[in-house]
């Protein structure tokens, strides 16, 4: 009986020790995840950070509204690309908005068959698939056969970056309008396309909204398709046949350049691509919320 | 799904303005459709002197001479598995033990802003990371991490040679930033989708809660998180201008990791616009038809396994 007893007190003392080295275990491991979230949280704050330490410097009313000077002559902006962003941004998001907006649509009212399917499995595809390879196609279709580059092929380049986001979520929001809704509008007597067009969409729109919010976001920040599309340029051009300046692209061109000061603008320039993006992600997060409600309601 | 009657055939919509409109989506659709195959059919057809010029031999050939118009991919390849693999071990690694954190062990006090900050990292434009990551980490590389990690494991060949700052290394870490948003908010949510009662039956046994986490929770969303890793690979495989900027641009294929490299993209993005024979940007083109399939087929397997374990509800990832 002795010997039973002083057994389980060896065991159970062990036992304790190693509760004691597990819960220590415990605590490393648990500080190890704390420190992993902390380093991506910090990455972010130490880019940041350094983005506005060195762009606030270069941001002037002269920076936001003038042609980029030749190099050694200090000053000038980036004007030209601010302009050119807007327009090839807008163009993209003209276009992307009806065919995203009519696919999403015909997905979801009638999107059963394996056409549909597939029609799904390839916007997935193609939502992963490589932005500089989307330019390349944007190339191929309207920069070699024209023989020039041109500000449209950009925004043809975009468009494709936006529509995968647009169609998903116009689905599912359409889809997530409840059935009753349609069939009041439609026990009121209106048409299929009149109950669709008036009173679903109109329901879903915060939800497209915010993915279309995003979509531009996306490519307010992409530089990759436009190298051989926009190509750049040096002047204001508003024609969007011709090359064009796009901002994430000077700052691109900038930053690989060997000239301080054109280092420096490249800095005040990543800073307006940052404020941005970040503007319009937060205002796709309202949406989001408004949506959220929306839904509730 | 059955309850919900949709519109199943075309042939409900039978007034003049419904067919109108019906005819306007059925369009719009076949558009976008026309424009995914179109992508394909172009890519095909810009490659195609090139493929036949060099037949398969392209992608194990490791010459690339525009002067000589001889061009091989293998080198490109090299760099962009070197470069995704770096960051897909380092982004994983981090990514997995932040989500962890986030879902199991944070309060929400700190989950929240926590989450946010990490996921805003996926929002910053790539042209700024490149840009930091030439500014900043660069010479942070030069002066710091290389001499460090060669002075540990200076015997292998992989940290051996000159440290330049613009290298693979700094390509692999500015990727790896890139991709640990993905990594850790997909992670964090098949994480948070794994039921109670197993974290329950597990505690009841008298395990702590870091063992339940690494022992019960993280293998069973293992699926889901391979997942993630997967579909953040695929990013990592196509990302273009940060790359371009830090990985120094060189055609070759070197065993040390501070040696400049090329990417696929990178290739296509610094030497696109500069290519004049026609047999030069064929090969160009090719390369982006290689990325394409690769990130097709990378992303495909990502979705399949994230669908499985979070249901198949298709969230836009």
């Amino acid at each position: 009986m002795a010997s039973f007893a002083g057994a389980r007190d060896r065991a159970s003392s062990t036992r304790y020790k190693r509760l004691g080295r597990r819960r220590v275990y415990g605590h490393l491991g648990t500080a190890l995840a704390l420190g992993c979230a902390t380093v991506a949280a910090a990455a972010l704050l130490a880019i940041l950070g350094y983005v506005v330490y060195q762009g606030i410097g270069a941001i002037n009313w002269a920076f936001l509204t003038q042609l980029p000077h030749p190099v050694g002559v200090s000053g000038g902006g980036v004007g030209n690309g601010i302009l050119g962003s807007l327009i090839i941004i807008g163009t993209a998001t003209l276009m992307a908005i009806p065919i995203g907006l009519l696919t999403g649509i015909y997905l979801a009212l009638f999107g059963r068959g394996a056409i549909a399917e597939t029609l799904r499995f390839f916007s997935d595809v193609l939502s992963g698939v490589p932005s500089i390879a989307i330019g390349l196609f944007a190339y191929t279709v309207l920069v070699a056969p024209l023989k020039h580059f041109s500000a449209f092929s950009a925004s043809f380049a975009f468009m494709m970056l936006m529509l995968p986001l647009l169609v998903r979520t116009s689905e599912q929001a359409i889809r997530s309008v409840p059935q009753s809704v349609r069939e009041g509008a439609l026990a009121l007597g209106m048409s299929n396309a009149r109950a669709t067009l008036r009173i679903v969409l109109p329901t879903a729109m915060p939800a497209i909204v915010t993915a279309l919010l995003l979509a531009i976001a996306r490519v307010t920040g992409e530089t990759a398709p436009l190298l051989f599309t926009a190509f750049g340029s040096q002047f204001w051009e508003t024609n969007p046949s011709n090359p064009m300046a796009e901002l994430s692209l000077q700052v691109f061109t900038y930053a690989i350049s060997p000239y301080p000061s054109w280092q420096a603008q490249a800095w005040g320039g990543a800073l307006l691509l940052i404020v941005a993006v970040f503007a319009l992600s937060a205002g796709a997060r309202f949406m989001l919320s408004r949506a959220m409600r929306g839904l509730e309601a | 799904m059955t309850a919900e009657p949709r519109f199943r055939r075309l042939a409900r919509f039978v007034s003049p303005a419904d067919r109108g409109f019906a005819a306007i989506v059925v369009a719009g659709s076949t558009l976008f459709a026309l424009l995914i195959l179109g992508l394909f059919a172009e890519l095909a057809l810009g490659s195609w002197p090139s493929i036949k010029a060099f037949g398969p031999a392209f992608i194990w050939k490791s010459e690339w001479d525009p002067i000589a118009s001889k061009f091989g991919a293998l080198p490109m390849i090299y760099g962009t598995v070197v470069t995704s693999l770096i960051a897909i071990v380092l982004a994983a690694f981090i990514g997995i033990m932040a989500a962890t954190f986030l879902a199991e062990f944070a309060p929400r006090w700190l989950s929240t802003p926590l989450s946010f900050l990490i996921e805003l990292l996926a929002a910053v434009p790539s042209v700024v990371y490149g840009l930091w990551g030439l500014f900043v980490l660069a010479p942070f590389v030069r002066t710091t991490i290389g001499p460090a990690l060669q002075h540990i494991l200076g015997w292998l060949p992989l940290f051996s040679g000159p440290i330049y700052g613009v290298g693979m290394l700094t390509g692999g870490i500015i990727l790896a930033l890139m991709i640990v948003p993905t990594v850790t908010a997909i992670s964090r949510d098949v994480i948070a989708a794994i039921p109670g009662d197993l974290r329950e039956a597990s505690a009841s046994l008298g395990t702590t809660k870091w063992e339940t986490a690494t022992r019960v929770v993280l293998p069973a969303a293992k699926v889901g998180i391979f997942g993630a890793c997967v579909l953040a690979l695929g990013r990592a495989l196509g990302e273009t201008i940060a790359v371009t900027m830090v990985i120094g641009n060189r055609p070759a294929i070197s065993a040390s990791l501070f040696a400049p490299g090329y990417t696929l993209a990178s290739v296509i993005a610094n030497e696109f616009t500069e290519a004049t024979t026609s047999i030069y940007i064929s090969s160009l083109i090719e390369l982006g038809l290689i990325l394409f399939f690769v990130s097709m087929i990378v992303n495909g397997l990502a979705r399949l396994m994230i669908w499985s374990v979070r249901g198949s509800e298709r969230t836009a990832v």
